[in-house]
């Protein structure tokens, strides 16, 4: 069989299994629909929230990106997972305790508020479309790169099987689904994490061949070449950084709080019977997690260092095949400015923006690229996306490693969906319905509009991948950025501050929120041009703005509560009984 | 019921493992990176290694540390939550 062939049997397989374990954890009730019952193990939910948690941004992308951006990668690895620590030791076991289905749930008692709730409810609404389009049109690239299947049927598809456990299963049915899903991406990464570690340096652990030396017999370690290379070609050292330390410092921070922020990952521990079992969970969760995470650094290493060595200074002619065929749907492009039919990799883009072809090949059979050159001597475009997709190719792996990777690709992207949907519609259901607009709702009602909720949203969500306004990979600063200035202080407040009504939480909350969603409006789309350094506030890039919003909505909060009435003693209890393990009751609708 | 000791036990934990977060991440791996790059490690520039590596194995080990230590700390005040029955 060959690669093709074998990607259909890998993707046919895996996604008969998530429909299989969606028959059978069929739920039944709102309480198995929105947290699994809250009987799920710490270990079967550590692997699921590292599922849900791991998108086709984490699986797909963050090597490559951290290929091409070395030490600045870093904000990346440590602020998805530091977010972990915060969330096991100041989140997670309170909200268990609390023990009901939604995170506008606890802002909404803990505030005694509806008008706090409704909030909470947009804050999460924004949040999870931003995210959920990404998902989607994840999907649609493997399906169109792997299968040969047009983007728009690739988003069919993958709406389709999200449905089926999504809208059946709910909760139970997700988590069940990815279990599995965790078990097909982790494998489908290491895998070829594995085999190019022992070819470029022997050493079958990537973590560890990360340090080693290349045994290419020049007694370099892959760091110190990889340093040498780049400096050589003009780049800056992979291991030294070019973003300034507040930027850094600001991006990762506000990227671990937005972390602990968002809601779909909250959620995940509502499902666990105990408190003590919501801590073990988070731990579980961070360390399959971790296994990806540390892996990526060596991935994206080993990537930029095999990138370098076959494509510079290589004839067009002789290069290797993965280049043409990257080439050939576009997201590789070479314009040979010299016109020496050589390759050459330097500093700089070698034309703006994404490179486009008419239909003509010159002599050598390279595509015709017709963008405006630019004045760098660097003569190729590459799509960072590609780096995870192409490495087994570019290592010239067997078929079934490049099979697996798109079947894993494919898992990471719609287990992040599918429990990025069940919150929207819980959310809608739950918190705007039954909450706040139709209070008699029965728990049948209330299941059946959470249905119809998770179906409405799955249609948005494929529409936004079919046909993606042009700023859905801009706009993924918004949702941690705006986790991060709007939820994560409310609710942490909410625990550890007895004083904090809703007064303050509430003007917190829309201070964090508007100053963050107009930050980043404001560089991303009303003055593009000025989205530099010298024009920052303090030199904080719209990515890193979130740790600001938090600081703004802690201050403001803090200091609103303090003029304003003290909160009631039912609420007074309400934090007592949050603060100690003892007592903890199945997840419940009061 | 008064679990005044209790949750200052439980802050006190949480300040230290925090403080630890906050060392390896911000501290090792963003504000003191280049004092640490002069250092070797297993072939790893020492500021990298914490930035790409080591920071998120500690993240790992604070966690399940606080989780451990948690449950000392519930079970010594009479709030732990694995003895209902007998509660």
């Amino acid at each position: 069989m060959d690669a093709q062939e074998l990607t259909y049997l890998f993707v046919f397989l895996s996604f008969s299994l998530y429909i299989g374990i969606a028959i059978w954890s069929r739920a039944g009730s709102t309480n198995e629909f929105y947290v699994a019952g809250g009987g799920v193990h710490p270990i079967a939910n550590g692997m699921a929230t590292a599922a849900d948690w791991m998108s086709a941004a984490s699986f797909i992308s963050m090597a490559g990106i951290i290929a091409f951006m070395g030490y600045d990668g870093a904000v990346y690895l440590m602020g998805w997972t530091g977010g972990y620590v915060i969330l096991a030791l100041l989140l997670a076991p309170y909200l268990r305790k609390f023990g009901e289905f939604t995170v506008p749930d606890f802002i909404g008692s803990r505030y005694y508020s509806t008008g706090a709730r409704v909030v909470a409810v947009i804050c999460l609404i924004l949040i999870s479309f931003t995210y959920v389009a990404g998902q989607m049109r994840g999907v649609g690239i493997v399906f169109s790169q792997f299968l040969n299947i047009p983007i728009f049927w690739g988003v069919i598809v993958g709406m389709a099987i999200v449905f089926m456990y999504a809208v059946l299963g709910g909760m139970k049915g997700i988590t069940y689904t990815q279990v599995a899903q965790y078990c097909v991406l982790i494998f489908a990464y290491l895998v070829p994490a594995i085999f190019i570690s022992m070819l470029i340096t022997g050493i079958p652990i990537p973590q560890i061949g990360l340090g080693a030396e290349v045994a290419d017999g020049s007694g370099l370690s892959v760091l110190q070449k990889l340093d040498n290379t780049l400096v050589e070609l003009g780049f800056a050292p992979y291991t030294e950084g070019v973003k300034s330390k507040i930027d850094v410092f600001a991006i990762t921070m506000a990227l671990m709080i937005g972390t602990a922020g968002l809601p779909h990952v909250i959620v995940r521990f509502f499902t666990v019977p105990k408190v003590s079992d919501a801590r073990k969970s988070a731990g579980y969760a961070l360390l399959f997690i971790a296994l990806l995470y540390t892996t990526a650094p060596a991935v994206g290493a080993f990537a930029r260092l095999n990138f370098v060595d076959t494509v510079h200074n290589t004839q067009y002619t002789e290069v290797a095949g993965w280049f043409k065929s990257w080439e050939d749907i576009g997201l590789i492009g070479w314009q040979d400015k010299n016109n020496d039919g050589r390759i050459q990799y330097y500093p700089g883009a070698a034309f703006d923006g994404k490179p486009t072809f008419d239909d003509t090949r010159r002599a050598d059979g390279s595509r015709t690229v017709t963008n405006t050159p630019s004045e760098s001597s660097n003569e190729v475009y590459v799509d960072r996306d590609i780096m995870v997709l192409a490495n087994p190719e570019i290592a010239q792996l067997p078929g079934w490693v490049i099979a697996l990777v798109a079947a894993g690709s494919l898992a990471a992207a719609l287990s992040t969906a599918a429990g990025l949907l069940l919150v929207i519609s819980t959310s809608i259901s739950h918190d705007l319905l039954k909450q706040t607009m139709a209070k008699g709702l029965t728990d049948r009602q209330e299941l059946f509009y959470a249905r119809v909720a998770a179906v409405t949203a799955i249609l948005i969500a494929g529409y936004l991948g079919i046909d993606p306004p042009g700023f859905v990979a801009q706009v993924v600063a918004f949702a941690f950025g705006l986790a991060a200035a709007s939820l994560f202080p409310a609710i942490l407040l909410g625990i550890f501050d007895r004083r904090m009504n809703k007064e303050g939480a509430i003007s917190g909350m829309l201070v964090g929120l508007i100053f963050c969603f107009s930050y980043i409006v404001f560089f991303k789309f009303i003055a593009p041009e000025l989205n530099s350094a010298a024009h920052w506030w303090f030199g904080i890039s719209p990515e890193g703005i979130g740790t600001l919003g938090a600081v703004l909505n802690f201050s403001v909060a803090f200091g609103v509560s303090r003029l304003t009435p003290d909160v009631p003693d039912d609420v007074q209890r309400l934090i007592n009984n949050i603060r100690i393990p003892k007592g903890v009751g199945d997840p419940r609708s009061h | 019921m008064d679990n005044q000791d209790y949750w200052k036990a439980n802050i006190r934990l949480m300040l230290v493992l925090l403080a630890i977060w906050f060392t390896v991440s911000f501290g090792f791996g963003i504000l003191f990176v280049e004092q640490l790059n002069q250092i070797s490690f297993f072939g790893f520039k020492l500021g990298f290694w914490w930035a790409q590596q080591g920071s998120i194995y500690v993240f790992i080990g604070l966690i399940f540390y606080y989780t451990h230590k948690m449950k000392k700390i519930d079970r010594q005040f009479g709030v732990s939550d694995d003895d209902e029955d007998d509660a």
